[in-house]
């Protein structure tokens, strides 16, 4: 009578244990089926670089069996639709991209950061309610709205103020700097959020003692916090950059279908997105040379932007560790 | 001496600091007002674009813009097809895209080892963000929409799934007949008595003909070429009978060939490379907000990984892992590039019915609207606008309704 219940726990123990051992075991073998389709989808992404970079320099390799890579990357004329004798110098489609980019970039690289200092620094908690929503709501509208928006009503304006400032009639119905102001306002927020990440980051000991010392906010923001948070910065305005060198339906609607070499934001320009647009909305054969030389374009801008991204992450990484 | 160290420090401070309090106070008051105004910036950036284009755009706004497909009368044409296109391709994205990106992040910060490769795919996700949106399209357009040529032309494509094959006749009333047909390219021998179809037809209300998707079966009766050969549904003069005039995939909804050309699929699958990085990255943060104590309170449970991941991680994750999954498949609605890149026609006439169907989608057609002259277009596509926000604001609504309702504190 009194072992029964010691023989009880006794059962207990070994039935806890059977069924113990039994479900590691088979615990074990899904964690392993598991493990591995998690590790497949994370290979996934592996494989779609590995894609791009092959098609890509597959693309770009057989247009080079038709165009000398010296050509290509030293020309000055871009004309593979035009003319009787098709050129294809790269270099107006990557100063189109630059010079939309440039006015991108002092558009929004100076007001980004202003911003950023005024939402982490300044702002009270009552604005940045509703500073945080608009900028937001400017990161996810579509691209193509700020296409229309810089045709219709940025470019417009622009030439509205050129006559009135110049009393000529500098703007076309397309210009570089509609095209660049439009892009800029869609980077503003890309630059505005991590800039202000950054400036959060920046430890509160630094502000505190700034302070200590008699600095005004003005002093401890530009002399403290914006020098400490400087490589988040740098890092947010070189991904802003990626952006605006990729960005393509604004420029295939604003900029214009011109391939020129200029630095006058009034001229039209080509962008190299704007140029494969043209391609692929079906102007050429899809055989032929030019359709090919969209190809070697994308694989130029596709190299472009990875250095970017590569460069800015650099950056990042090292800022990182000094605060960690 | 002690007396002088503050003298001294004053005149430290002074040394690297030349302005007077006072010049520094009116620079930090000069800099407020000069931010105020540079922020002021966005908000009016944000309220002349919503302006100008509800302006332009409001009176275009009516329910037949919504039924209505393109159509090269300004007056007459709406957003039906890009609508239901734009639903198609997004549905496509989130079915294959959110179950992969989830994974991956799941696996990199819950499984991975610390080691180079995963240091790499790390790098590599990153770097895929920044890749512009047109390269992806390049991408699908190989991949997807042409299989880099290994199933032969779009058109004629060699590998057919699910769907039923038909040669198409003319009878003698000039209406198309149906007889099922083995191979593409061979014709079926026709003799008398075999079974084709015709297709109905109704009369609309306007009193135009409507060509419906029903076929009735009708028996074939092969005459001798003949000047005066009888009129009637089902007779194939025997010249006719020799060689279809073409040959037509009847297509249910599961209906796939290869090369995917340029359908829904391809569409799909090429917007879900554009936002897998998206996601990872957003699910990445999600995960990585869960506070570790969650998880090693479940491993000391005796729960393994994938059951602490399954039960635990991921459940704690699950509001931030939508929201951010929500913004990804928003992104994706918007964009253009890629779509345009596979070569989609601009001029659809019809909704998608399966997942091989052609289609467009709403910014391909505010492109389309806005890149012409005509005043017309562009108030159409102001209109187009104002529908692709509504929806990228629901999408919105969504999201912030679900990081109010599910999220709560973890620690």
């Amino acid at each position: 009578m009194t072992a029964a219940p010691h023989d009880a726990a006794g059962e207990l123990f070994e039935l806890a244990n059977r069924g113990r051992s039994r479900s590691r075991h088979v615990r074990d073998g899904g964690e392993a089926v598991v493990k591995v389709v998690l590790a497949g989808c994370a290979g996934f992404s592996v494989l779609i670089t590995a894609l791009i970079i092959g098609i890509l320099a597959y693309e770009a390799v057989r247009f080079f069996m038709d165009v000398s890579v010296v050509e290509f990357l030293t020309g000055t004329e871009w004309s593979p639709l035009l003319g009787e004798e098709k050129r294809f110098g790269v270099w107006p489609l990557v100063a189109g991209t630059l010079l939309v980019t440039l006015v991108a970039a002092i558009f929004a690289l100076p007001t980004g950061l202003v911003t950023a200092v005024f939402l982490s620094e300044y702002a009270p908690s009552w604005l940045r309610a509703i500073l945080k929503p608009v900028l937001e709501i400017l990161a996810g509208i579509p691209t193509v709205v700020y296409g229309f928006f810089a045709l219709l009503i940025i470019n417009p304006s622009l030439q509205w103020i050129a006559k009135v400032v110049t009393g000529e009639e500098l703007f076309g119905a397309y210009s570089a700097g509609a095209a660049g102001i439009a892009v800029g306002i869609m980077i503003l927020p890309i630059v505005t959020s991590l800039s202000e990440d950054a400036l959060r980051s920046v430890p509160r000991g630094l502000r505190d003692g700034a302070y200590a010392l008699g600095s005004t906010r003005f002093d401890t923001s530009v002399r403290v916090v914006i020098p400490g948070a400087l490589g988040g910065i740098m890092a947010s305005y070189l991904l802003a950059i990626t952006r605006a060198i990729g960005e393509t339906m604004i420029v295939a609607l604003a900029a214009g279908g011109l391939a020129q070499l200029t630095v006058l934001p009034w001229r039209q320009v080509q962008t190299m997105t704007a140029y494969m647009v043209q391609i692929f909305l079906g102007d050429a054969p899809a055989t032929g040379v030019e359709f090919k030389s969209s190809f070697a374009v994308a694989a130029l801008l596709f190299l472009m932007t990875l250095l970017l991204t590569l460069a800015g992450y650099r950056i990042l990484a090292r800022f990182r560790e000094e605060y960690e | 001496m002690n007396d002088e160290t503050p003298q001294n420090l004053a005149m430290l401070v002074d040394r690297g600091e030349p302005r007077s309090q006072s010049r520094r106070r009116a620079f930090d008051r000069g800099f407020l007002v000069t931010c105020l105004a540079i922020t002021a910036i966005a908000v009016l950036a944000l309220g002349v674009l919503l302006g100008s284009i509800l302006i332009e755009g409001l009176p275009g706004l009516r329910w037949s813009f919504f039924t209505e497909y393109a159509s090269r009368d300004a007056s007459k044409a709406g957003i039906r097809a890009p609508l239901w296109g734009s639903i198609w391709v997004a549905s496509i994205c989130a079915i294959v895209a959110l179950p992969i990106g989830i994974a991956t992040a799941v696996w990199l910060e819950e499984f991975a080892p610390k080691n180079r490769i995963t240091a790499f795919i790390r790098l590599n996700i990153s770097n895929l963000a920044g890749v512009p949106s047109i390269v992806y399209g390049i991408l699908g357009l190989t991949l997807f929409v042409r299989m880099f040529g290994l199933f032969g032309p779009i058109q004629a494509p060699e590998l057919e799934i699910g769907g039923r094959l038909y040669a198409i006749y003319y009878d003698t009333m000039q209406e198309p007949i149906r007889v099922p047909a083995e191979e593409r390219g061979v014709a079926p021998v026709l003799k008398t008595g075999d079974v084709g179809f015709v297709q109905e037809i109704e009369e609309g209300a306007d009193g135009e003909l409507i060509f419906t998707d029903r076929w009735t079966p009708v028996t074939l009766t092969i005459v001798p070429e003949d000047e005066d050969a009888p009129e009637g549904y089902g007779i194939i003069e025997a010249w006719q009978a020799e060689e279809p005039a073409d040959f037509e995939t009847e297509r249910p909804w599961y209906y796939i060939q290869f090369p995917l050309g340029q359908s829904v699929l391809a569409g799909g699958l090429t917007l879900m490379l554009v936002v897998l990085p998206i996601v990872i990255i957003s699910s990445q943060e999600a995960l990585r907000a869960v506070p570790g104590s969650l998880r090693t309170g479940s491993l000391a449970m005796g729960a393994t990984k994938w059951q602490t991941t399954r039960k635990v991680t991921l459940p704690a994750a699950v509001p931030m892992i939508m929201t951010g999954s929500i913004l990804a498949m928003s992104r994706a609605i918007g964009e253009a590039a890629p779509i345009l890149v596979l070569g989609v026609a601009l001029f659809i006439t019809d909704t998608p019915s399966s997942l091989m169907d052609s289609f467009t989608v709403l910014p391909m057609q505010i492109y389309n609207w806005t890149s012409r002259w005509q005043e017309d277009f562009r108030a159409l596509a102001a209109t187009g606008i104002i529908v692709l926000l509504m929806v990228l604001l629901a999408f919105n609504a969504v999201a912030v309704l679900i990081r109010q309702k599910l999220q709560r504190p973890l620690s």
